[in-house]
């Protein structure tokens, strides 16, 4: 990294820390910092590692406590990476993260800690497992088939501190608590539609109390009818458990609904990040733009007037040069071939990566 | 817009197809009537199980039977009775003029054979090409549906494309021969939005080109409707619940079900506070609810919904309702 770059970098960290501040809730829960996660990729008789698919390459942000936290983008776009990379289901290549914890002193004060998750060992990381859960997207392949509900839910709290008796009673509150029955204990999964699955994904993900829930793509698979409900009970949820989201989806309208802030992403880099409100009003990114214009509307005297994007999402494995949407711009310029544009605060807490916002 | 067309293509009367699960019958399809006009371009709508795949494929005689079985009804194409023809009439239908875009381009292309060669294939069968004269139009098909350097890409195997440009090869297989019925299950579902666009409008560019041929598009998602549709059919437990054109269902949904999956839907545009969701869950079709099958999830539910079924009637021109709600004026 040249000189200049990181210079760049460290101003970014200042005014990352300032717009925290001028947030409505200015405590951060969790930190990124230049996050990658490569996956290598063999080939040869040998298999040698021949190159390397950048899932997520670059990615700086931050989630505040009791915040939505929206992360959109196509399919490969590395948001799904990054939520696994969180729960180190996958160890990121480079980068930190970091998660602001809360220690109890002898004295009885509280103090605030700074945890690198990527550095935890095997123990260590059960114990931040507990405030870091994840929903996952398809109810019908993420809960055991030979679980009972009442195991699903219980398993976590017997990962976490053993088999208890009170275990039972946590189980049973949870499943009101999603609104589901006490009597569905004993059944198993299959015996569920796919937003009863989803309920009781949830409730596992509620079972150790956690802080952060990372939901990826949690109402994908689920009926129109019954998507709006689990958002709902989402939304509630959040509420009752004081419990922050970082919520994945490459459905544009959900992300709106429920998000405070969001991060658009391309080819493994955040291309804008900002307040949903100003993201959805005023985008300045012109893939952001070209995304929210190829959303149907749902007003048939409204037909599209849109100009859909050309062309096909480059492979994460060879990445153009430059910016990596160049290829696909209708804006692009030279120096968007060669150089590749920094991820800046352009307007007041909305940060992009162009060399050109706003001129689309 | 179908304005002037009057010309029935497809009339469906009284179609009901039931399966056999476990010696229960499961009315996917129960008694269903509705009509597609030259040049129009319909779209059913509704959620899992409410039996929108089972009437496109009833439609081309595709039910796996057994289980499945089309135990009543008529599909009037073109003035032939599409349940009376032979095995061999039907063959000759098939891909030629009624074809068939199907959910997931992935698994619904060949695996083992080129792209080239699966576009080739209707057009040896229906239109008698021979082989070089085939892959000619195959190129040309390619080069219609938007894909780039075609003369390169029809040596392609389906796992060399990708999801979207896949998408694009079925359409370019399913109009190879012209069809005059284009039926679209859920053609962009597996797709990123903004492939969705283009595929939607490459849809739309071939309704208007073609004037006669029509397309009935299914889809669980009302907003892909709103963009495409001329006339829109909104199905549940089986039935037709509502249909009227595209602006009147939007701006004056009457069925109780379509204006809670409307309420229910985020918007893109407008910040909700508060989804309204429908309660319950989509019932399956083994234990649908007696009377009106919406009946338990229902914020209008009388007494009479749960004993009678209530008639499908036309409420005002070219707008029918199958509700009780509407039930007592007439």
């Amino acid at each position: 990294m040249s000189q200049f770059k990181k210079k760049r970098l460290n101003l970014l960290e200042e005014k990352m820390k300032l717009t925290r501040v001028n947030g409505k809730n200015n405590e951060v829960l969790l930190e990124i910092r230049n996050l990658k996660t490569y996956f290598p990729v063999l080939g040869g008789v040998f298999r040698k590692v021949i190159g390397y698919i950048k899932a997520v390459d670059d990615v700086s942000f931050s989630i505040n406590k009791g915040e939505v936290f929206g992360l959109v983008g196509e399919t490969g776009c590395g948001k799904s990476t990054i939520g696994k990379t969180l729960v180190r289901i996958n160890n990121p290549t480079a980068g930190d993260i970091f998660y602001y914890d809360e220690e109890s002193l002898s004295n009885g004060n509280k103090q605030r800690v700074k945890i690198a998750l990527p550095k935890l060992n095997r123990k260590e990381l059960i114990h931040y497992r507990s405030k870091i859960q994840m929903i996952f997207q398809d109810p019908y392949s993420s809960l055991n088939p030979r679980f009972t509900v009442g195991d699903i839910i219980e398993e976590p709290l017997i990962v976490q501190r053993g088999k208890n008796k009170e275990n039972k009673d946590i189980v049973k509150d949870l499943l009101g608590k999603v609104g589901m029955s006490e009597e569905h204990i004993y059944r198993y999964p299959h015996e569920f539609s796919g937003g009863q699955r989803q309920r009781i994904g949830i409730a596992r993900a509620l079972s150790t109390n956690p802080e952060l829930i990372i939901a990826d793509e949690p109402v994908s698979a689920l009926d129109v009818s019954v998507q709006a409900q689990v958002i709902n009970l989402m939304q509630d949820l959040q509420d009752e458990f004081n419990v922050t989201y970082l919520f994945i989806s490459h459905d544009l309208s959900v992300v709106r609904h429920i998000a405070h802030r969001i991060a658009v992403m391309y080819l493994g880099y955040i291309m804008e990040m900002g307040p949903a409100e100003e993201i959805y009003n005023n985008p300045l990114n012109p893939y952001t733009k070209v995304l929210l214009s190829a959303v149907p509307e749902g007003n048939p005297r409204k037909k599209a007037k849109k100009q859909p994007l050309r062309g096909e999402v480059p492979s994460s494995l060879n990445k153009p040069s430059g910016c990596p949407f160049h290829p696909r711009c209708p804006i692009a310029r030279d120096i968007c071939k060669k150089e590749d544009p920094l991820f800046e605060e352009k307007e007041k807490g909305v940060f992009v990566k162009c060399h050109f916002p706003g001129k689309f | 817009m179908g304005k002037k067309q009057k010309n029935e293509l497809l009339k469906v009367k009284n179609l009901k197809t039931h399966f056999m699960i476990e010696e229960q019958k499961a009315k996917a399809v129960d008694g269903l009537d509705f009509h597609v006009f030259e040049g129009e371009f319909l779209g059913i709508v509704g959620e899992s199980g409410s039996g929108k795949s089972v009437t496109a494929l009833s439609v081309l005689r595709l039910i796996p039977d057994p289980p499945g079985k089309i135990s009543s009804g008529k599909v009037i194409f073109r003035g032939r009775d599409l349940l009376g023809l032979s095995w061999e009439e039907m063959r000759k239908i098939r891909g030629n003029e009624i074809s068939m875009i199907f959910q997931e381009p992935m698994t619904s292309l060949n695996p083992v054979f080129t792209v080239g060669v699966q576009i080739m294939e209707p057009l040896m069968i229906h239109r008698n090409m021979n082989k070089k004269e085939a892959r000619e139009a195959a190129i040309q098909m390619l080069q219609k549906v938007g894909i780039s350097s075609p003369e390169l890409r029809v040596d392609d195997y389906p796992h060399q494309f990708s999801g979207g440009m896949n998408q694009r090869a079925m359409i370019a297989i399913a109009l190879s021969c012209n069809p005059s019925l284009l039926i679209a299950d859920e053609p962009t579902t597996a797709l990123d939005v903004t492939v969705q666009a283009q595929i939607l409008e490459l849809m739309t560019e071939i309704k208007n080109k073609e004037k006669e041929s029509a397309i009935l598009l299914i889809t669980h998602d009302l907003a892909v409707i709103a963009e495409t549709c001329d006339r829109v059919m909104v199905m549940y437990g089986g039935k037709i619940q509502e249909v009227t054109s595209t602006i009147n269902l939007f701006e004056n949904p009457l069925h109780p079900y379509t204006k809670g999956l409307m309420d229910s839907i985020p918007s893109l545009t407008k910040k909700k506070k508060r989804l309204n969701a429908i309660p319950g869950n989509v019932p399956g079709i083994l234990n649908l609810p007696p009377g009106c099958p919406f009946n338990p999830r229902c914020k209008h539910r009388m007494p009479v919904c749960e004993k009678s079924v209530p008639e499908l009637l036309e409420v005002e021109k070219g707008h029918s309702v199958r509700c009780h709600l509407y039930n007592r004026e007439g």
